[in-house]
């Protein structure tokens, strides 16, 4: 058999291929937040300092809006013509799954947020005070605390009736942590002033979480 | 004679979902190297009793042991599995989709995944997407996926629906000849007639049970099952 992470590069490479050739995550997740950049950058005119106190909240509960509309797609696929199942027979770990779908979605969110930022500095006139490559680290943190959480609720939501809607509302709580401390962090480096402790606490939320999801995606991914 | 010892027991098995139970203390056991007609009405428990053997639904009680294991995954290597749904990506090509599906196997060989689709009627330089196949091509395709890492034992479920009945047959040919090089194969199947001549034992469920076994075709409609009315 081939080793885990042997199976996890080839199913993460399969999984951009997929999206590469349907675009179906990355496409709905551009307009959503595109929407709401311009939807709310019509809505309010903030001046540059109040702009630093919003944008954290605001980027964030786009980015995890967004985040969801790819995270249905990316189980959505394994359940056409019930791929998931050939997955299952096979001697692959469950992990290695979970594992390249959270990179995955990792990648999705990341690009995402890679094109939409630009916006999100033009549309609210963003300028930090003081450096700002910190917001990199808090972008990853909280981006793989998004992902890890939601790769696993999508998937224990899979064989749900109303799956788009469970998602929401089984991720949305579990992420209020990670969310606060994503907000805090960015608005604290926003307005030039330490954000050590919330990029503390998202590193350890994202490591407690990541542990639990992995104990428990095998139990997950066989339910019946 | 000593009896052939069984690849497969199944053990009072018995599936519920909620309420209703899909099997109802299937108890059998199935010699090594058989072709193995799995019939009955719509909603007999056939592809119940093809997902339990298969690991993908957990018996509610009851034992299954394949090749001498009670754990799926100990013996997964062994097992191929086809399903009524194609079990393949759309959006890839058939060589891509059994490429991916090789690896998880610890497969690495192109040639491997070629000699698969070969054996299956198909052309293994296709580019086109699997969505794009007709139905037929798309079984069969399925077929070389679940032949990909050449198991002892072959679980098909309705692997002739939607194939014309010349690729039928030359897929029935397919899978005697594999039977004859020692491999056990189940299939479920409401073509019951495609396989006469060809599958050693015809198994007739009913009611999530086994109600008769037999060689010949021909018992089950005279005991009153209609197998060969269900073909086509």
């Amino acid at each position: 058999m081939s080793a885990p992470t042997g199976i996890t590069r080839v199913t993460l490479l399969k999984d951009l291929r997929l999206e590469w050739r349907s675009k179906d995550a990355i496409n709905s997740m551009l307009f959503f937040s595109l929407l709401v950049v311009v939807v709310f950058s019509f809505s309010f005119d903030p001046s540059a300092e109040e702009s630093r106190q919003i944008a954290g909240g605001l980027v964030w509960v786009a980015f995890l809006f967004a985040a969801v509309v790819a995270l249905n797609q990316t189980w959505a696929r394994e359940l056409r013509n019930q791929v998931l199942d050939a997955y299952r027979v096979s001697p692959a770990p469950a992990n290695s799954l979970f594992i390249a779908k959270t990179l995955g979605n990792f990648i999705f969110v990341s690009v995402l947020e890679a094109l939409m930022t630009p916006l999100f500095i033009m549309f609210y006139r963003l300028r930090a005070l003081g450096p700002a490559w910190p917001l990199l680290l808090v972008a990853a943190l909280g981006t793989w605390a998004l992902v890890v959480n939601g790769t696993f609720f999508a998937a224990m939501s899979l064989r749900t009736r109303s799956r788009e809607i469970m998602l929401p509302l089984l991720l949305f709580p579990i992420s209020i942590p990670a969310l606060l401390a994503m907000v805090q962090a960015t608005t604290s480096i926003l307005n030039g002033e330490g954000a050590r402790f919330w990029i503390v606490l998202l590193a350890t939320y994202d490591l407690v979480f990541t542990t639990v999801c992995l104990l428990l995606f095998e139990t997950v991914l066989n339910a019946e | 004679m000593t009896a052939p010892v069984p690849v497969i027991t199944a053990t009072n098995l018995i599936k519920q979902f909620g309420r209703f139970a899909a099997l109802r203390g299937v108890s059998a056991e199935f010699a090594g190297g058989k072709l193995y007609a799995i019939l009955g009405d719509n909603g007999a428990g056939k592809t119940t009793l093809l997902r339990t053997l298969a690991g993908l639904n957990q018996p509610s009680s009851g034992e299954v042991t394949i090749l001498g294991a009670q754990k799926f995954h100990d013996i997964c290597q062994q097992v191929g599995y086809m399903a009524h749904p194609s079990l393949l990506y759309d959006e890839m090509s058939g060589m891509e989709n059994l490429e991916y599906f090789a690896r998880l196997y610890g497969i690495t060989s192109r040639t491997r995944c070629a000699e698969a689709i070969r054996a299956v009627g198909l052309d293994p330089e296709l580019v086109r997407p699997v969505g794009q196949y007709s139905q037929g091509m798309r079984q069969r395709m399925s077929l070389a996926r679940a032949l990909l890492n050449d198991p002892k034992i072959l679980l098909l479920d309705e692997p002739f629906s939607n194939v014309d009945l010349h690729s039928a047959a030359d897929m029935v040919r397919l899978l005697a000849g594999l039977r004859d090089h020692g491999k056990t194969i189940f299939i479920v199947t409401h073509q019951a007639a495609l396989l006469e001549g060809a599958a050693d034992e015809f198994v007739w469920m009913e009611f999530g049970k086994i109600v008769e076994r037999t060689r010949d075709l021909k018992r089950l409609e005279i005991a009153g099952e209609s197998p060969r009315g269900q073909s086509q």
